[in-house]
């Protein structure tokens, strides 16, 4: 590790010499407030480089405006007449056409593409950067894996404005996982100039310098408390974004994060407690669009391999007796879509649909007896502290009606940096938690969170060879029916033995003054800038 | 204590309002925790009602974001709130009191040693120390007390070093050595029991910090675990609603946590007086 | 002699920094979090974690990896944090002026009230006068220091709109003066930049305020205790009855007297200060080191911790230095051992 002294970042080198010659901060009052959007949050991001190790939720965010993609995905309403990415229409981003072929696809690059330091996008780019992602492992590897792009051997530069994917075996989810924000293209000049032999990726520089073609670039970063971008000008590959800055600051506090956006000082925040969206929404000052979050759900696990839980009909009881009206009211204040009180046998296959379960206290006390507890047990009930604001009134309404049936449970608020850990040690009994695959597929999300390969988001330690079955049947079916039929089938097995009980399915809120407009919902859940304008 | 000493207090207690009133609003406290618990009219950790409910007859502080009686939950905390930093106290008393004596009368190398440790837990910025010390060890009531009694420590063997020293040659000390009594006697025997009026003073200044100091961790969530009634976690749970409306959560365990440090304030302030009317510095 | 007396000071404050820099290692090293885990990603499996456990250096034993910490110490590496991304030496110096102009504006505060409170306090011990001053400035100390800023927030920005908008050190839209002193304050002074020195003025008003209403208390303490012994004094006594009148008895000869140990106390205060601020930086999103430790803290981000302890630390010795050396100015007779 090498000291770097620089306090702030200036610009983008990759900005060239425009930027380069700019003085570290630019006086800011030559930029109309009108084309400028401030936004708070409460984390920060830690890197503009996605494949980066470690790199956070907001850090994807960075990446996700600093840099284009081959593929991007279409925008339709949803139901409320917001915008949503469109997850069945591809669209083209770096890449101009594409032909699909069973075994291969071939991308032609657009010819007026440029990086931010003014030199073209080639298709020798495009192989490096992909060969970047399945070759420093970790979570890029891993997402370009789950769309079946795994060798360095896949990727083929054709010519300079030409490069082929070559398919290991045919899977549904290729084309959309080029279209997700880790297949990022990186300027491979730029970023090979700045490798080092210990870092051939220059993982180290691309931290905080990025490299991209995207529609805003890196005007200011103070790490741990701002970050400035400015449009990019020359970006050809969509609109012309309407923002020409965004500043994203950090403001820890969720109530100073409240006061700043009723008080007009802030103009967006994602990072509110479910309340005062609720309240926010109510006062109507403030426009507030709330979108349930795709193929997620908020849930109880119990550990199916030790302790108490690996009796079936506990867990049944401790279905049973979840206050579920009252978390929806007290915890979520509405803002979630409720995932219970279904009939036994699911009739669609759509996920998340609701569970069969209710509030049924007195079968649950009679399923604790049955369950060999008469004088019931003492357990654990555990969270992450970082989303304690959901989590905790979940947990206190939870154990007082688990100690009505006998269950008596301490609550443990695990610090965020140690709960990712404690999820692999797989040892926690009771557990609130929430799980969400980015890809919107039944099958995608019974793979890593009830299938016997036991991922570690398999937090129950949930294996049965029936539901094993199931789920590969849906994985690689090619027939609707029988694709159908396999959902049905394990949605039914996981009501039965209730390794994880549903909660809810939650929502993705946002705050923004009324002059924003743009707002589009992403499967990522982090802000899109680009569509973003602001009116008088 | 003399008769002397007591006619004494009772002339600054007369003479001093404040002092009297700090008194008076200890008891209540100690009052408080000990009958509180079975005094309050719902459960503390139940749901009592409807949530967010503004003060009202039923509910004089209101209810809280699940619905439980903030009345009930503010007097229950405060046998939980007395205790912590009663026990918190009592360890650092016994353990820098020992030490710190044990410095400033034998000197040499005891004091060295005992002195260097205290620089090196001084030398900690102390809240950070104590977030240290709760996140490493979990945060359960016993490691929290753990930790507000380290970074006390170094303040209590200052004073108690400080004071044995001046003392060690004093004419009781040489009577007691001339007499023939050993060292370690002397020690328990004369200079611990002069030291208890001004480490009383520091006693209390400390309780006032325990408290603040447990405030402190909840905030950041590494305070008690729900769903114990404490104040601080109280204050820091509710401090967020005040700006939507709900002043009410923060508000009462706030100005409960308040009158504690208030009062054990002023009684360190009023026991300087007692202990040493001329210094009360 | 004074360079002998720094040596020799500097030389003693070598155990206490290396006890610090054990504990430190020690302590975070006992955090629960797993860098390995966090680095690994968020589907990693168990073996993915080991590797990356390898490639750390953490499944080396603790005595190893003590000594690769000192090494990179000894090379002023003091690694790199998890939660900026950034080298943790950066981050510091880049906080470090936020943080100390921040206390030093509280710590004025606190002066200016504490030894008003104090010497009004003593004009007549346990009058009205000396009660009041003793219930405001104990009124100060009772409540936590993140309440208070929160309150101050919602009561002058959020109701009031006097206050800006707690967004750190200046309004989103104003730009860093440039770079001297790293005190926004004087360098926009130095710049002649009016605009921006009003903004952080008025940035730091609030946060200064929650800190300072804490320090009041001990400063009006020894204030009032110091005032207490002058003014019983033999030369004050002569001074009246030479017939100098109350007021200048006061002001020109017994607070001037009195100031010495107000001066020590404040040295005190300053680093408990610096050390204090750390909840009102994360209420107020004000980027100083305090808030910096703490959210490395929850993450169980190590180097940021270490770093940060290691500076305070060293900023302790050299105050109480600096107190030292004040105070042989002050009162050459006196040698004082703080």
């Amino acid at each position: 590790m090498t000291i770097d002294r620089r306090l702030v970042l200036k610009g983008t080198a990759a900005a060239g010499a425009a930027a380069l010659a700019a003085p570290p901060f630019r006086p800011a009052a030559a930029q109309s407030r009108r084309e400028t959007l401030l936004m708070v949050s409460e984390n920060p991001p830690n890197s503009t480089d996605i494949h980066g190790v470690g790199a956070n939720r907001p850090a994807y965010e960075a990446s996700w405006n600093l840099y284009d993609r081959l593929l991007t995905f279409g925008v339709k309403k949803d139901s409320n007449g917001n915008d949503h990415y469109d997850y069945e229409t591809l669209l083209p981003e770096l890449a101009e056409e594409w032909d699909l072929r069973p075994m291969s696809v071939t991308f032609k690059l657009r010819r007026d593409a440029r990086f931010q330091d003014g030199t073209p996008v080639t298709a020798a780019d495009v192989k490096w950067s992909f060969d970047r992602a399945v070759s420093v492992g970790g979570f890029p590897t891993f997402q370009m894996g789950a769309g079946s792009l795994e060798k360095r051997e896949q990727f083929v530069v054709v010519d300079d404005h030409t490069f082929r994917v070559d398919f290991l075996r045919r899977d549904k989810l290729t084309m959309p996982d080029l279209a997700v924000p880790v297949p990022v293209v990186i300027n491979a000049g730029l970023a090979r100039r700045n490798a080092t032999e210990q870092d051939p990726w220059a993982m180290t520089w691309l931290r905080s310098n990025p490299a991209g073609s995207g529609a805003y670039r890196l005007e200011r970063w103070v790490p741990g408390q701002e970050m400035v971008f400015a449009r990019n000008d020359a970006w050809t590959q969509g609109p012309r974004p309407g923002l020409a800055r965004v500043i994203w600051r950090i403001v820890p506090q969720s109530g100073n994060r409240r006061a700043l956006l009723e008080r007009g000082d802030a103009d967006l925040s994602f990072d509110l407690p479910p309340k005062d969206f609720q309240e926010l929404q109510a006062a109507r000052r403030l426009k507030v669009i709330s979108t349930p979050v795709e193929n997620a759900l908020q849930y109880i696990g119990m550990n199916c391999e030790r302790g108490p839980f690996t009796n079936v009909k506990l867990r049944q009881a401790v279905a049973l007796a979840v206050p579920y009206q009252r978390l929806m009211e007290q915890a979520l204040h509405g803002q979630a879509i409720p995932m219970f009180g279904n009939p036994a046998q699911p009739e669609t296959a759509a996920w998340p649909q609701p569970s069969p379960f209710t509030t049924d206290l007195a079968r649950a006390r009679a399923l604790v007896a049955e369950a060999g507890f008469p004088n019931g047990l003492d357990t654990t009930l555990s969270f992450d502290l970082g989303l304690a604001t959901v989590n905790e009134p979940i947990s206190l309404a939870l154990a007082e009606n688990l100690a009505a049936i006998g269950i008596r449970v301490t609550i443990n608020k695990v610090p965020g940096a140690n709960w990712r850990n404690e999820l692999l040690k797989k040892e926690m009994p009771l557990i609130t938690n929430t799980f969400g695959g980015w890809l919107n597929y039944p099958d995608y999300f019974f793979y890593w969170a009830y299938h016997g390969q036991n991922a570690v988001f398999n937090t129950m330690s949930y294996k049965n060879p029936q539901m094993d079955a199931l789920i590969d049947r849906a994985r690689f079916a090619e027939d609707r029916a029988e694709y159908e039929a396999a959902i049905k089938g394990f949605v039914a097995i996981a009501w039965a033995d209730v390794p994880r009980i549903p909660l809810f399915q939650p929502n993705l809120n946002v705050a923004m003054q009324q002059s924003i407009q743009g707002y589009r919902y992403w499967f990522h859940r982090q802000l899109d800038y680009r569509s973003l304008s602001k009116t008088a | 204590m003399s008769a002397a000493s007591l006619a004494h207090a009772r002339h600054v207690l007369s003479g001093n309002p404040v002092t009297a009133l700090a008194f008076g609003l200890f008891a209540l406290l100690v009052g408080t925790a000990i009958l509180g618990p079975a005094l309050v009219p719902f459960d503390p950790i139940a749901a009592a009602g409807p949530a967010l409910q503004p003060p009202s007859a039923r509910h004089p502080f209101g209810t809280d974001a699940i619905g439980r009686d903030v009345f009930s939950r503010v007097i229950a905390a405060t046998r939980l709130d007395l205790g912590m930093a009663f026990a918190a106290v009592a360890i650092v008393f016994a353990c820098g009191t020992l030490t710190g004596a044990a410095a400033g009368f034998f000197g040499g190398w005891t004091d060295r040693i005992i002195g260097r440790l205290a620089d090196t837990i001084m030398a900690f910025p102390l809240f950070v120390l104590a977030m240290g010390i709760v996140a490493a060890l979990g945060n359960t009531v016993t490691n929290i007390v753990i930790a507000t009694a380290v970074v006390n420590f170094p303040l209590y063997v200052r004073i108690a070093r400080t004071e044995a020293s001046t003392r060690r040659g004093a004419g009781y000390v040489e009577a007691a050595r001339l007499s023939g009594y050993g060292e370690a006697h002397i020690l328990f025997r004369e200079i611990l029991p002069n030291l208890l009026p001004i480490m009383m003073v520091q006693v209390s200044l400390t309780l006032g910090y325990a408290i603040l100091n447990c405030a402190g961790l909840s905030f950041i969530g590494l305070g008690v675990r729900p769903p114990a009634p404490e104040w601080g976690i109280m204050v820091a749970e509710g401090a967020s609603a005040i700006i939507s409306g709900e002043w009410w959560i923060a508000l009462f365990p706030g100005l409960a946590l308040m009158i504690a440090v208030f009062t054990f304030n002023l009684l360190g302030d009023g026991l300087r007086d007692i202990v040493d009317p001329r210094r009360r510095t | 002699m004074m360079l002998a007396v720094i040596a020799r000071r500097l030389a003693a404050a070598l155990p206490t920094l290396a006890g610090v820099v054990v504990v430190t290692f020690l302590l975070t090293r006992a955090l629960p979090g797993d860098p390995a885990a966090y680095f690994a990603g968020p589907a990693a499996t168990r073996e993915a974690v080991e590797q990356i456990r390898a490639q750390l250096g953490l499944d080396r034993s603790l005595g190893m990896q003590f000594l690769g910490y000192l090494r990179e110490l000894a090379r002023g590496d003091l690694g790199l944090s998890i939660t900026t991304g950034q080298p943790v030496l950066s981050d510091i110096v880049a906080r470090l002026p936020a943080s100390a102009e921040l206390t030093l504006l509280a710590l004025l505060f606190a002066a200016l009230a504490g030894i008003s409170l104090g010497v009004l306090a003593a004009l007549r011990p346990n009058g009205w006068l000396d009660n009041l001053c003793r219930v405001i400035a104990t009124l100060g100390v009772c409540l936590p220091a993140f309440f208070t800023g929160l309150l101050l927030i919602y009561v002058f920005y959020y109701l009031l709109g006097w206050a800006p908008a707690p967004l750190g050190r200046l309004n989103a839209f104003a730009a860093p003066p440039p770079h001297v002193t790293g005190f926004f304050l004087i360098d926009s002074l130095l710049a002649g930049q009016g605009e921006t020195f009003r903004s952080a003025l008025a940035q730091i008003l609030l946060p200064a305020l929650s800190l300072g209403i804490f320090a009041v208390a001990p400063i009006a303490r020894i204030t009032r205790g110091s005032m207490l012994a002058v003014m019983s004094s033999d030369f004050i006594r002569a001074a009246r009855a030479h017939g100098l009148s109350g007021r200048t008895v006061v002001i020109a000869y017994a607070l001037r007297n009195a100031l010495l140990p107000v001066v020590t106390t404040l040295g005190m205060v300053f680093s408990f200060l610096l050390g204090a601020n750390v909840l009102i930086e994360k209420v107020f999103a004000w980027p100083g080191i305090g808030s910096y430790a703490v959210e490395a803290l929850i993450a169980s981000d190590y180097a940021p911790v270490q770093g940060f302890v290691m500076t305070m630390g060293f900023l302790y010795v050299l105050l109480n230095l600096a107190i030292d050396l004040l105070y042989r100015v002050i009162d050459p007779r006196m040698e004082v051992t703080a």
